[in-house]
């Protein structure tokens, strides 16, 4: 009964279900395959090559679980330029190359690289990416090919294209217009028809099977050659034994050349960017929870990418949308990757004749709707509403990407961040000076083995977020971490989409997740993930409410509580206890009011020292207005007693025959009898049985408070409920001590 | 004279008598500044409470007016015995201070801090940079000089796996107990080197958590040595915590004591910086840059 025995019997048993869901995958990576191929000018099975090595390397060596490895599309652009510039044989040697420096960079542990590029850039190059495949295939979906040097020119073709397909003369080119837009129709329309038959088979396969059965049916039923035009069909697919035994022959003529290099690095930044960005995002879906080893992932790619292209495929990389669609079909370990590709051998075993009757057309609307989905009207409206700057920075990248290429067009988007982040942080001496500093401090606070603390300084950007990211991976997602950032002064969006994703990552493993000290930032608009920078001034009424503050407001909606964010500077309440007593309170905010006002739960900004000593300290803490009058008291921990150094005169008061709780606990007030009378067994009892915090009662109130730093979320229910428990057990008490 | 300079080890002192002092003789820089008044306060008061010699060094020509001015800041500790004296140098700064330093046996050397205008950021100035990383002897780095006494409830020393730490830790305990403080915390720095597994999936997550577990208890018990070996009386009325940290050495020890506002950071002194160590920042340097509180540099 080794763990191992057990793993392989698992093994087993979850094989049926990655049987079937690497066969739907397969049924997407056929044509995906054949398409994006074509779509980079190389020959279309290259792209089946590229799936098939890349699923059986990366299934064995890979050491990510849930992910699908083949050719990508955001490699059509850099591969196009590749084949092109170089021409076909010297194409493959930089796909080698290419595999050889991804390798490189697995083996050096440079997983962490993609961290480096700001969202929001990247996004733009993304929906550049989604352009260039549109802008190209579009001509070919409507049979009307065209040859155009740049990228944007083949978008600002696309209406003269429309204004030929209505004259065309060509009987063949008429069908292949019409097949290309019924196929452009399906892939719209198919996610939105809910019937389980049709969606068991995948769009773009239903898009081969109708237009291999519409070849036949032309041919065997009707008895005429195939009326769509002979240029506009699938050129030969070699059948499986010529491929292994016509290796092309990769010509070494232009490997001194700079073209040559640019696009092996081109080949290189871009799909290992793809590949981590796909695999960061599958790891969240992955319903076992599991981490992927990054950088023994990137190996395995760079191998299958060698192998690739020795066979004459393009770059391997893992695949976001082809691992979703395994995901929720069941796949849970990486055989799933290996019988995708199986199934793809088995095509292209079994049915290589039959796949040169599929039209181009109807091939290429399954590549223009891919382009849509990068370049989707979506995407731009949800980056404006996270806020205007990252709109600029998605549109600066996406433009100079698509006017200078991928690897200008990245380089400009990470440019015009820091542009953006000086001009917004109005300094760029903070971003110089602190750049290089180690701004991240963790620890595991005292009494609680779970719980971390994570103090982030001077400001967090994309330029150094793989600091606090370092810290983060090191905890386990079943524990508890608070992320302060009152000491940051600047927190761009990148690092906000990122903490997000851990929080979502945290919930699901059980653990909890906090950020915290934002409410006193500005941000630009109301989406959680949008930049922020500390105010000189805060300004309290025109800001919106960050993450903590709506979650305090949930609170508010749940207990029924009044929850107001705003500044109040009537503190006069809080002036009669001791601990305010030389401590100069600035004001409250955050307050939860119960409608009775007997509970208020709030912030509270309060100094210690005055002019150059002074020091601004935050902190949340509980008022509890009593209905009687009981005895003025402090207790807290033994040990902490330098809070209350104003206080000095008085002895720790010991409560007959409680030794543990006198042992425990430091208690001091004026009057020592009444206090020994009101702390009976009751209240002792319930003081030992909880968390300690520090409470003060001066007469008719208590103030209760647990550290002098602001509470998260967790711990501010654990207040108000500790609150309301000691409330009742103080009014059971009260009836029998009247004279206190 | 090397000799008479290692002298008063505080573990040494320890074992004698209480009323001893590891500090004979407190030196401080002073130029006449607006800072004048609040700088001799503080370096006369803590001469007083360590019941050590005050040494005023200025870089300048001798005069009767100065002599005067300090004679007048100075008058309401007379009273209270304070010995001191004023000593004149001439010549560049750093040079001056660091040869009357040793010249005169100095022990603490205090030295005031600059303020990054309109931010609570305190930085030194290129002048106390340059005589800290020189200097023999313990230095203290002042941020916020006051006239009027601030009380020092909170020490934060480090616990370095370092020769040196010993003594450092000592000097904590002799400080807070002439200050009177309240809590001392004993950091232990817990570098990435150290755990030396990188986390890149669930299983080295795993391995590198036993691994931080096991050097946790490993730095505590040797942190506990070095606080059982100190004489209980110095312990006396004294909170101590012993806190593990996971950050980068000599910086992240700042960034806690900022954190959890500590009155004052005792830390160990560094070995012989060469431009290197100033091109690629580490331990104390990082400090230099970015005082998060009062730095004491034990030597």
């Amino acid at each position: 009964m080794t763990p191992k025995k057990n793993n392989i019997a698992l093994f087993i048993k979850s094989l049926p279900k990655n049987i079937f869901s690497g066969f739907v995958v397969s049924l997407i990576a056929l044509p995906l395959g054949l398409g994006l191929a074509m779509a980079s000018d190389a020959p279309p099975v290259a792209g089946i090559i590229a799936s098939i090595i890349g699923g059986l390397v990366v299934s064995i060596l890979g050491g990510s679980h849930v992910t699908i490895t083949g050719p990508g599309n955001g490699l059509v652009g850099v591969t196009l330029v590749a084949v092109t510039t170089l021409g076909l044989n010297d194409a493959y040697l930089a796909v080698v190359c290419s595999g050889l420096m991804i390798l490189v960079l697995g083996v050096l542990k440079m997983g962490k690289l993609s961290d480096f590029f700001p969202s929001s850039a990247i996004q733009g190059m993304l929906a550049a990416i989604g352009l260039i495949i549109l802008g190209k295939q579009f001509h070919i979906m409507l049979g009307h090919r065209i040859q155009r040097d740049n990228a944007i020119d083949y978008l600002i073709e696309i209406p003269n294209t429309f204004k030929d397909v209505l004259h065309y003369n060509d009987k063949g080119l008429i069908y292949a217009a019409i097949v290309g837009v019924l196929c452009l129709g399906i892939m719209f329309f198919y996610p939105k028809i809910r019937n389980k038959y049709l969606q068991l088979i995948p769009a773009p396969m239903w898009i081969v099977l109708l237009s291999v059965s519409l070849s036949y049916y032309f041919e065997l039923v009707v008895g005429q050659p195939n009326p769509i035009d002979k240029d506009y069909m699938m050129p030969a697919i070699p059948d499986i034994a010529s491929i292994a035994s016509d290796l092309p022959s990769i010509s070494f003529n232009k490997v001194g050349t700079l073209p040559f290099w640019s696009s092996v690095f081109a080949l290189t930044l871009i799909s290992s960017i793809e590949s981590l960005l796909s695999i960061k995002a599958i790891d969240k879906l992955d319903p076992e929870k599991r981490r992927s080893n990054i950088n023994k992932d990137l190996k395995a790619l760079g191998f299958a990418t060698i192998g690739s292209g020795f066979f004459g495929g393009i770059n391997v990389v893992t695949v976001i949308a082809r691992s979703s669609v395994n995901v929720n079909n069941g796949g849970t370990n990486r055989s799933s990757n290996f019988f995708h590709a199986f199934f793809l051998v088995c095509f292209i075993l079994l049915f290589s004749t039959q796949l040169t009757k599929v039209s181009l057309p109807a091939l290429m609307a399954i590549l223009v709707y891919t382009g849509y989905k990068l370049a989707s009207p979506k995407t731009i409206k949800s980056v404006f509403s996270i806020g205007k700057e990252q709109l600029f920075i998605f549109l600066v990248t996406l433009l100079s990407t698509l006017q200078f290429g991928l690897i200008s067009g990245i380089a400009i988007g990470v440019f015009t961040t820091l542009i953006v982040h000086f001009a917004i942080a109005k300094s760029v001496s903070l971003f110089l000076r602190n750049c290089f500093k180690p701004n991240v401090l963790m620890f595991r606070e005292e009494q609680s083995q779970n719980s971390y603390y994570v103090s982030v300084k001077h400001f967090c950007s994309f330029l150094n977020f793989y600091r606090l990211k370092e810290k983060l991976e090191a905890v386990s997602e079943d524990n508890d971490i608070i992320v302060d950032f009152s000491m940051c002064e600047f927190v761009d969006h990148t690092v906000m989409e990122n903490l997000h994703n851990y929080q979502s990552l945290f919930q699901k493993n059980g653990g909890h997740f906090e950020v915290l000290g934002l409410d006193m930032h500005d941000a630009d608009s109301k989406h959680p993930f949008a930049l922020r920078r500390l105010l000189p001034v805060p300004m309290f009424f025109e800001r919106n409410l960050t993450k903590r503050q709506e979650s305090i407001k949930t609170i508010a909606d749940d207990f029924n509580m009044n929850y107001s964010p705003s500044k109040n500077k009537d503190v006069a309440f809080l002036n009669e206890f001791v601990f305010f007593k030389t401590k100069p309170i600035d004001h409250t905010y955050n307050e939860l009011l119960d409608p009775l006002a007997s509970i208020n739960l709030f912030d509270i900004e309060f100094s210690e020292g005055e002019f150059i000593a002074k020091e601004v300290i935050r902190t949340t803490m509980l008022y509890l207005k009593l209905n009687s009058e009981i005895p003025a008291f402090t207790l807290d921990r033994e040990g902490f007693l330098q809070r209350i150094s104003s206080m000095a005169g008085f002895n720790d008061i010991n409560i007959d025959g409680h030794e543990d709780f006198s042992k425990r606990f430091y208690l001091i007030g004026e009057n020592v009898e009444n206090i020994k009378t009101f702390f009976n067994d009751d209240l002792v009892l319930f003081f030992e049985s909880n968390p300690y915090y520090h409470i003060e009662s001066n007469g008719n109130a208590l103030l209760i408070f647990s550290k002098e730093r602001l509470a998260g979320i967790k711990e501010i229910k654990a207040l108000l409920d500790f609150g309301k428990r000691l409330k009742r057990v103080l009014e059971n008490n009260n009836s029998l001590y009247p004279h206190c | 004279m090397w000799l008479k300079k290692t002298l008063p080890y505080p573990l040494q002192l320890f074992s004698n008598q209480l009323t001893k002092t590891i500090f004979n003789t407190i030196g401080i820089g002073v130029a006449f500044s607006p800072n004048l008044k609040p700088n001799i306060y503080e370096a006369a008061r803590l001469s007083l409470f360590f019941k050590s010699e005050l040494v005023l060094i200025h870089v300048g020509e001798p005069s009767i007016t100065k002599e005067i001015q300090i004679q007048e800041i100075l008058a309401p500790f007379s009273d209270k015995q304070l010995s001191y004296k004023l000593v004149f140098a001439n010549g560049n700064p750093v040079d001056a201070i660091l040869s009357t330093a040793e010249r005169l046996n100095i022990d603490l050397l205090i030295l005031g801090a600059l303020q990054r205008e309109n931010f609570l950021k305190y930085y030194l100035g290129s002048i106390a940079r340059k005589i800290t990383r020189k200097v023999k002897c313990s230095v203290l780095l002042l941020t916020k000089p006051s006239i009027e006494r601030v009380p020092c409830n909170h020490i934060v020393v480090n616990g370095l796996k370092d020769p040196k730490t010993k003594q450092a830790i000592a000097a904590a305990f002799f400080v807070a107990n002439k200050l009177k403080t309240s809590k001392i915390t004993i950091v232990e720095e817990i570098t990435k080197q150290e755990v030396a597994v990188n986390v890149y999936d669930d299983k080295s997550l795993r391995r590198s958590r036993i691994k931080k577990e096991r050097i946790k208890l490993r730095e505590d018990s040797r942190v506990k040595h070095i606080i059982n070996d100190i004489p209980e009386i110095y312990k006396k009325d004294i909170a101590i915590e012993i806190q593990s940290i996971f950050g980068k050495r000599g910086y992240s020890i700042g960034h806690y004591a900022q954190f959890v506002r500590a009155d004052l950071l005792v830390m160990n002194a560094h070995g012989k910086t060469t431009f290197l160590d100033r091109l690629f920042p580490h331990d104390i340097e990082h400090i230099l840059t970015e005082l998060p509180t009062d730095v004491l540099i034990i030597q």
